[in-house]
């Protein structure tokens, strides 16, 4: 294996070199940008909202219904969590994300922005964090769902910890990715009803359609795995075995820089 | 260097840091904006071309024309919102293109139409956009703005219940916060009512005396009372760029008087005085005088009409608006 030896290498590297660059990066223009985006989303309410709706589906799904309930499924694991939480981030997220810069578009407020000393990348950096960081925020409290689960095993304790771990770190993974998409989204328009439409159409075709495409007969049997392979899902279940693949990981960040790097490129539209 | 002031510095380097500074600054930024040979194409048409003009610190720059005479253009690719064409644009000596992000920090912008975020408060948008300038002690000069701003008592408003006219005072705040050398204002005054403009023109002298201000208008009343100098353009082209003195007189060609006597005077009589080259009857008793740009009559007429023992009613010269010059200009 001296490719992946040589990508864990690169990846190693890339990190550090990040972390060099991180404090000039963040010193004023994204923190600043990072704060305001965060003010907004409680002062605006979309926090409270987005964050209440997800546990509320979330806590429903995974002790009311019976269908999926953990109590009537009789296993101590939190894999309900894990199949329905990237569904609703389809469309939690967008919701999140479609304001970031159509509404600056919309109002004219870009101009004031972009013509500050931050470079796109700050911009778009600090805008991408505040909403990756209220999806974490959402995310946080079902840390209560492993513990109940935990205290209901039969012995006590007896679940996947590593298993569970890894899905986390997929989900927050999965999440980062969705919010590049709907951050480029809000992007390419002025008007946060198409962000949203579009986001929520993107983060589908990026998570789920390269399965589908997989099932047809030119694919099916041959090359269906490859396939599925440019899709988010597949490396999400990899992901949530508790294996942490640097092919999963690399996979990860490229959609998530692909998606960062199309939207400052579409911030500098006007420069073109 | 025994000299101490009470802060523990010398106060002999001190001085000289200061002095240093001061030269530097003037050495290194004769002006503070260098507009050359500018040229902004949007697919064929031609908003902006060959448009080319300096801004020093310490004066208020008029920039005028008509609606879609390219002065907006102009001044977003000052701010490095839209990139030139052709042409270069240097602000405190800084290339907006190739030094983009060092030529931005030292401008303060005021966008046309002042867009805001409505829903954020008064300080805390202050704040932010100090953050964004890497403001030290970004609380404490957020302060001070709405102070010099007159927004004290609506410091702690969201942006969107506070009238026009206290949105543009939010405007100015924000782009004076970070103590740019240069403001760029588009067409600051427009949509205030009579008292709000006195105040935002007295506030835009004040920051002239040491800034460099250019600032965009329509209105020709607003060039007279604010403005140092002017630079029209029209379609695009730059028509004139100067004083505004000079401007008017320029542009008038001569000098003209208009008299009153009491009593009825002959036209000879009147070309008689010396320099008077021309003489138009106004009214009954009423003339107007003209002479060559170089003299001023007045004192002759007055010693015309006491030789002639005649009694004046009225002697003043004619004063021409910019107004008169904007539309020669830009017809």
């Amino acid at each position: 294996m001296p490719i992946t030896a040589l990508l864990k290498i690169l990846l190693v590297v890339a990190a550090f070199s990040a972390l060099l660059l991180v404090p000039r990066f963040f010193r004023s223009g994204v923190s600043a940008i990072y704060r305001k985006e965060i003010n907004a989303f409680f002062a605006s309410f979309i926090g409270y909202v987005v964050i209440g709706v997800f546990l509320v589906i979330m806590g429903l799904v995974m002790w009311v219904f019976p269908d999926y309930s953990v109590l009537d499924s009789n296993y101590a694991s939190l894999d309900t969590l894990f199949s329905m939480a990237p569904m609703i981030f389809m469309f939690l997220i967008p919701a999140v994300t479609m304001r970031t810069f159509a509404e600056e578009k919309q109002s004219g407020t870009i101009e004031l922005l972009v013509t500050r000393p931050v470079s796109d990348w700050q911009i778009v950096a600090g805008k991408y964090l505040a909403c990756l960081a209220l999806v974490v925020f959402a995310l946080l409290p079902t840390v209560l769902y492993y513990i109940t689960v935990y205290i209901l095993g039969q012995p006590q304790g007896n679940l996947d910890s590593g298993g569970i771990l890894g899905s986390y770190i997929g989900l927050l993974f999965l999440a980062g990715s969705f919010s590049a998409i709907g951050v480029f989204a809000s992007s390419l328009t002025n008007n946060q009803i198409v962000a949203f439409v579009l986001a929520t159409f993107l983060s589908f075709v990026v998570y789920l359609s390269f399965d589908f495409l997989s099932a047809l007969p030119i694919f099916y049997g041959k090359t269906d795995d490859i396939v599925q392979s440019f899709g988010i899902q597949y490396h999400y279940n990899s992901i949530s075995r508790g294996v942490i693949d640097t092919r999963d990981v690399v996979f990860f960040m490229s959609v998530i820089v692909l998606f960062l790097a199309a939207t400052v490129l579409s911030l500098g539209r006007r420069r073109w | 260097m025994k000299i101490r002031d009470k802060s523990g510095k010398s106060w002999l380097t001190l001085r000289l840091r200061v002095a240093g500074t001061k030269s530097g600054l003037q050495r290194i930024q004769p002006m503070s904006v260098k507009v050359q040979h500018l040229v902004k194409t949007y697919d064929t048409q031609r908003a902006v071309d060959d448009v080319s003009f300096e801004a020093h610190a310490g004066e208020v720059l008029g920039f005028l024309g008509p609606n879609g005479a390219g002065k907006t253009t102009t001044m977003k690719i000052i701010t490095g919102y839209l990139p030139q064409t052709a042409g270069t644009v240097q602000v405190c000596g800084f290339d907006v293109a190739s030094q983009s992000i060092e030529s931005r920090a030292c401008v303060g912008y005021l966008p046309e139409h002042n867009p805001l975020y409505r829903d954020m408060y008064v300080l805390e948008y202050l704040q932010f956009a100090a953050g964004l300038h890497g403001v030290k002690n970004a609380a404490k000069r957020a302060d001070e703005m709405v102070d010099r701003t007159g927004l004290q008592s609506h410091r702690h408003k969201q942006i969107g219940e506070l009238s026009k006219g206290y949105r543009q005072r939010v405007g100015l705040a924000q782009a004076m916060l970070h103590d740019p050398q240069v403001l760029i204002l588009d067409e600051p005054t427009s949509g205030l009512d009579p008292n709000q403009i006195v105040e935002i023109r007295q506030l835009i002298r004040d920051l002239g005396k040491e800034k460099t201000v250019i600032l965009s208008t329509h209105i020709l009343g607003e060039v007279e009372a604010v403005c140092d100098r002017a630079v029209i353009i029209n379609k695009g082209k730059l028509v004139a760029d100067s004083p505004i003195e000079e401007l008017k007189q320029q542009f008038s060609g001569q000098n003209l008087v208009t008299v009153e006597f009491a009593q009825n005077v002959q036209e000879k009589l009147l070309l008689g005085i010396q320099h008077i080259h021309s003489v138009k009857k106004l009214g009954e008793r009423r003339w107007q005088l003209a002479s060559d740009v170089r003299f001023d009559v007045r004192s002759d007429v007055f010693a015309f009409a006491v030789a002639n023992q005649l009694t004046l009613l009225e002697l003043h010269k004619e004063v021409f608006s910019v107004e008169d010059v904007f539309q020669q200009l830009t017809r």
